[in-house]
């Protein structure tokens, strides 16, 4: 499919600090930098992978994205019919147009439905908010959207309930609610984690013929660098709150640069017994990035820290090559 | 813009009578649940009866009864010496101090003791579940707000403030309702519910209304409510009977302007001084086992709703 | 010389469910011998969770084990009371269970909980001999001693798992069942912790039952595994032979719908259809719905479990999906 090349997201210093011990009358002692003065452009039509363990900041940042949380600081410049448009600090009106713009599919199929609400309310849900088209139109769209996601006939679908759904047939129904108003970018939080193997795949294959069918823009978020690998065609690697790394994924995965990459890499097990993995060993576990101290974030487990690392903040993403970044004053 | 694209001609039914026939299904599965208890079935079966009580009285009185001699709040029966009368043949539960028929008495408070159950617990449940709802949602300033002022409603005692209000202005059964159900309301229900909507805004199901546009107003009717309905349906029971109890004691002791009911009932039999007399028991048991008896089937219908609202969370 | 440490035979156990009876172990066998650590794998209601509850007779009320045994250290259980089998676990066979941070009691400090199971089965230690061994299954795990009197909310993630590892081994098992333990954990953690638990199988010849649905993880520490569907064990063989020589075609559909980070992109299988209702199981074999290989038979008739050569076993009527 036709790749124009221009930038449909464009995420500039994004941050996001939360307060810790804040109450009505008191203020906040300290912050959690979940996600720090983060940089990320996304082209149209591609499919962006953000990987990462707990408490790395990918969650997080697919909330800003989609404004599920406010940003501290920074834009997110969304390429628009009507321009460029900062959606980081978008309010009131504006902001319900741009939720047309930009939808999510969540990573629990059980909780991401009202159990209360039918298939074809849950899918119908933007539409209805939306004020799209007529009754009957909003219903052969989601008809007609259930049975592009596999679950045909769309008939004995429509007026299901969730719980008489299985978790696959439920995130189909969660993809066809991301899909049914048109956006233009999709943020995928975990969307198979919680599926069983042999139902995943076909999850899997399905975004991304819609991908190719529809041209939808992927955000998608993971700690399994094994399905980044297949879904996505870059990855961007984060660490409390900052991309340590970043390029094309088959790049980063076969030839990655930056220590905490490599360290990632050489943990996941790999499903061939005559492999012989060779774990990197980095010290101590992953915390929360509560008032960092300005150096580099990776600084007390890197096996390369040195005192450059210590006296100066946090590398900044350099390009070793071909589009591949990372942040990292040793490679 | 998109555009919608109609593909198959699959949609036969309009929508309302989809909805309906749904509506209808869930409530034959509800009811399979609820009649599976004899707990519920027995309450419900109580309520019934009840209704038929209070139903008969209106036809009681426009055929084989006299006015004259069967008005609960008028009536004498001239042709008996002396009042109160036990139960004899003309009056199946006897005749009050005032010569007033019992049974008759008792079936025509009936009525009002459902409406004012009724009207209670629906002020309540409204009231109960907007505060907790908004609490929940909103969180901050206005959560502390409403929250203080549940605490106050909770502090102050009930009972007083029926009292004070009963000399300050008529206390009739709609009055009563209405401050039964609205003290009711901000009361520990509201907590009980907040607590609920609580849960309900952490799901993701509510991050996904917001992100297809669904402003506060949309997610608090359209998910956060329907979900908090059953657990609201639930206290509504026991506001039923806190209601008809905190009546009767009110009536009791004078404090209402009511014409008649079970509590006004057993006011009089204390005022003639026939309370604690074995002879005159048709005076007070009758009355008492009513009060009881109807709070405890509302009570029992609530017990066994329980099943019916629980187990529909655990279901996946 | 290899003993069996744990032989299951024909174990059939069903959930007693408001619709009728669900039989999630259907007619199971296996064995591991001592020192072995096998690899027990399958997709969520396929049964593994329910041997391994079954394995250690922790069923709930509406759960009952109908047929076959389960003989640990060759005395069947399955006939115990709940109070006979009480002197096996912990002692002989040991679990570590799914979601670990929630099999820990909040309001005990992590040392008193490993005390209790410790008194329970070893009386005849001294109180000093079981701080001495605390301090050591602490060590062994990878967790500093001086943190045994905290409590488990104060352990993270990855800690507390390390910490239920040390309560199962406390009393000396024979064998360890392990359900999904590093599930909820990052690949790192995971990582340290695999290759610990491996250390230690090794260290005290200790058998292992590696329950998971990631194959990836069970392919780095069992010897043999054994692939379950639907309450039943379809086929079992060394590790090398399943990944690089299924026969089953469930094994070879789920083999080849794993994705890896290293090698050949190759492309994903996708199994169609969802996993059986196991109150209503399809007949004949419980795969032919969602098997390529399907014929008459499959339909009809439920295939043997038997060795194909090698010590090779699976339960197909088209292994390796020869027509």
């Amino acid at each position: 499919m036709t790749q124009d090349n221009n930038i449909l997201v464009d995420v500039q210093n994004l941050s996001k600090l939360f307060p810790i011990g804040q109450g009505v009358f008191k203020q906040a002692a300290s912050f959690v930098h979940a996600v720090s003065e983060l940089n990320l452009q996304i082209k149209r039509g591609e499919s962006v992978g953000l990987v990462g363990e707990s408490g790395c900041g990918k969650t997080t940042t697919g909330k800003l994205l989609t404004r599920l949380l406010d940003p501290t600081d920074g834009n997110i410049i969304l390429d628009t019919d009507e321009g460029q448009v900062d959606i980081a600090h978008m309010r009131g009106k504006k902001m319900k147009i741009f939720r047309r713009r930009v939808q999510m599919i969540f990573q629990d199929p059980y909780e991401s439905m009202n159990p209360r609400l039918t298939i074809y309310d849950t899918v119908a849900e933007p539409l209805n908010v939306q004020g799209v088209g007529s009754v009957a139109e909003r219903e052969a769209r989601v008809a007609d959207l259930l049975e592009t996601v596999g679950l045909a006939p769309a008939s004995s679908f429509l007026f299901r309930y969730p719980h008489e759904l299985s978790g696959g047939q439920r995130q189909r129904v969660a993809i066809a609610r991301a899909l049914v108003i048109n956006p233009d970018f999709v943020v995928a939080d975990e969307p198979t984690s919680m599926l069983d193997v042999s139902v995943r795949t076909g999850v899997m294959h399905l975004m991304q013929d819609l991908a190719d069918r529809f041209g939808v823009t992927y955000l998608y978020i993971t700690h399994d660098l094994a399905v980044a690998r297949y879904m996505c065609d870059r990855i961007a690697v984060m660490y409390l709150g900052k991309i340590v790394e970043i390029g094309d994924t088959e790049d980063v995965l076969q030839n990655p640069q930056h220590p905490y990459t490599k360290a990632l890499i050489s943990a996941v097990p790999v499903p061939d017994p005559t492999y012989t993995r060779e774990p990197i060993k980095i010290k101590g576990g992953v915390s929360r990035p509560v008032d960092p101290a300005p150096r580099c974030r990776f600084y007390d487990r890197c096996p390369l820290a040195d005192k450059v690392c210590e006296s100066n903040d946090h590398p900044p993403l350099e390009d070793k090559g071909g589009g591949h970044q990372a942040a990292c004053y040793h490679v | 813009m998109s555009t919608l694209s109609s593909s198959a001609e699959i949609i036969y039914v309009p929508l309302w009578r989809v909805r309906l026939r749904l509506f209808w299904r869930s409530v034959k599965t509800n009811w399979a649940t609820f009649t599976e208890n004899p707990i519920g079935l027995l309450g419900l079966g109580l309520i019934i009866f009840f209704g038929l009580f209070a139903l008969a009285h209106p036809i009681l009185m426009n055929t084989a009864w006299e006015r004259k001699v069967y008005d609960p709040v008028n009536g004498f029966d001239i042709e008996i010496p002396f009042h109160p009368s036990p139960p004899s043949a003309k009056h199946l539960l006897g005749t009050d101090p005032m010569g007033r028929d019992v049974l008759s008495q008792l079936m025509f408070s009936t009525r009002f003791e459902f409406a004012l159950g009724m009207i209670s617990a629906l002020v309540t449940v409204l009231i109960a579940t907007t505060i907790g709802a908004v609490s929940a949602y909103y969180g901050g300033v206005i959560d502390v707000i409403l929250m203080r002022v549940v605490d106050l409603v909770i502090m102050v005692p009930f009972l007083p403030i029926l009292i004070v209000m009963s000399a300050l202005m008529h206390v009739g059964m709609l009055e009563l309702a209405l401050v039964i159900g609205i003290l009711s309301g901000f009361g520990g229900t509201a907590i009980v519910i907040k607590s609920q909507a609580l849960t309900v805004k952490v799901k993701p199901y509510i991050e996904a209304a917001r992100i297809s546009g669904g402003g506060d107003f949309h997610i608090i009717f359209t998910h956060m409510v329907p979900n908090l309905l059953p657990i609201a349906l639930l206290y509504m029971m026991f506001v039923v009977t806190s209601a008809i109890f905190s009546e009767a004691v009110l009536s009791f002791f004078g404090l209402t302007e009511i014409d008649m009911s079970w509590g006004l009932m057993i006011n009089t039999t204390q005022v003639f001084g026939y309370l604690m007399r074995f002879d005159t028991w048709y005076l007070l048991i009758p009355a008492s086992l009513a009060i009881t008896l109807l709070c405890a089937a509302f009570y029992l219908v609530g017990r066994a709703l329980d099943e019916v609202v629980n187990p529909r969370l655990r279901e996946r | 010389m290899t003993e069996k440490v744990l032989a299951v035979n024909d174990l059939t156990m069903h959930y007693m469910t408001r619709k009728g009876p669900v039989f999630a172990v259907d007619g199971v066998t296996f064995h591991v011998d001592r020192g072995e650590a096998i690899g027990l794998v399958g997709e969520s209601g396929c049964g593994k969770t329910s041997i391994a509850i079954s394995l250690l007779k922790l069923l709930p009320n509406n759960a009952k084990i109908l047929n076959g045994e389960i003989r640990i250290n060759d005395t069947d259980v399955v006939p115990l009371t709940d109070n006979e089998m009480n002197k096996y676990r912990w002692k002989d066979i040991s679990m570590v269970f799914q979601a670990a941070m929630n099999s820990m009691n909040p309001v005990y400090t992590v040392e008193e909980q490993i005390l209790e199971a410790m008194r329970e089965h070893m009386p005849q230690l001294s109180d000093k001999e079981m701080d001495e061994k605390i301090d050591h299954l602490f060590t062994l795990v990878g967790l500093d001693p001086t943190l045994k009197d905290q409590y488990p909310h104060q352990y993270s993630g990855g800690m507390r798992q390390r910490a239920v590892i040390a309560m199962a081994l406390s009393c000396d098992p024979d064998i360890i069942i392990a359900d999904e333990p590093t599930t909820a954990l990052d690949v790192i953690v995971q990582d340290a912790i695999l290759k610990r638990v491996r250390e230690i199988q090794e260290k005290l010849n200790m058998a292992m039952i590696y329950i998971s649905h990631d194959i990836a993880v069970i392919a780095e520490v069992s010897k043999r595994v054994g692939v379950m569907y639907a309450g039943k064990l379809v086929e079992m063989a060394s590790t090398e032979a399943i990944f690089h020589r299924p026969v089953h075609p469930y094994t070879m559909a789920l083999m080849s719908s794993f994705p890896s980070i290293v090698g050949e992109k190759a492309d994903l299988v996708t199994l169609a259809g969802e996993p059986p209702d196991l109150l209503n199981p399809p007949s004949g074999c419980r795969f032919h719905p969602r098997c390529p290989y399907a014929t008459e038979i499959c339909h009809e008739q439920e295939p043997e479990f038997r060795d194909h050569g090698a010590d090779h076993f699976a339960a197909c009527w088209h292994p390796g999906g020869e027509k």
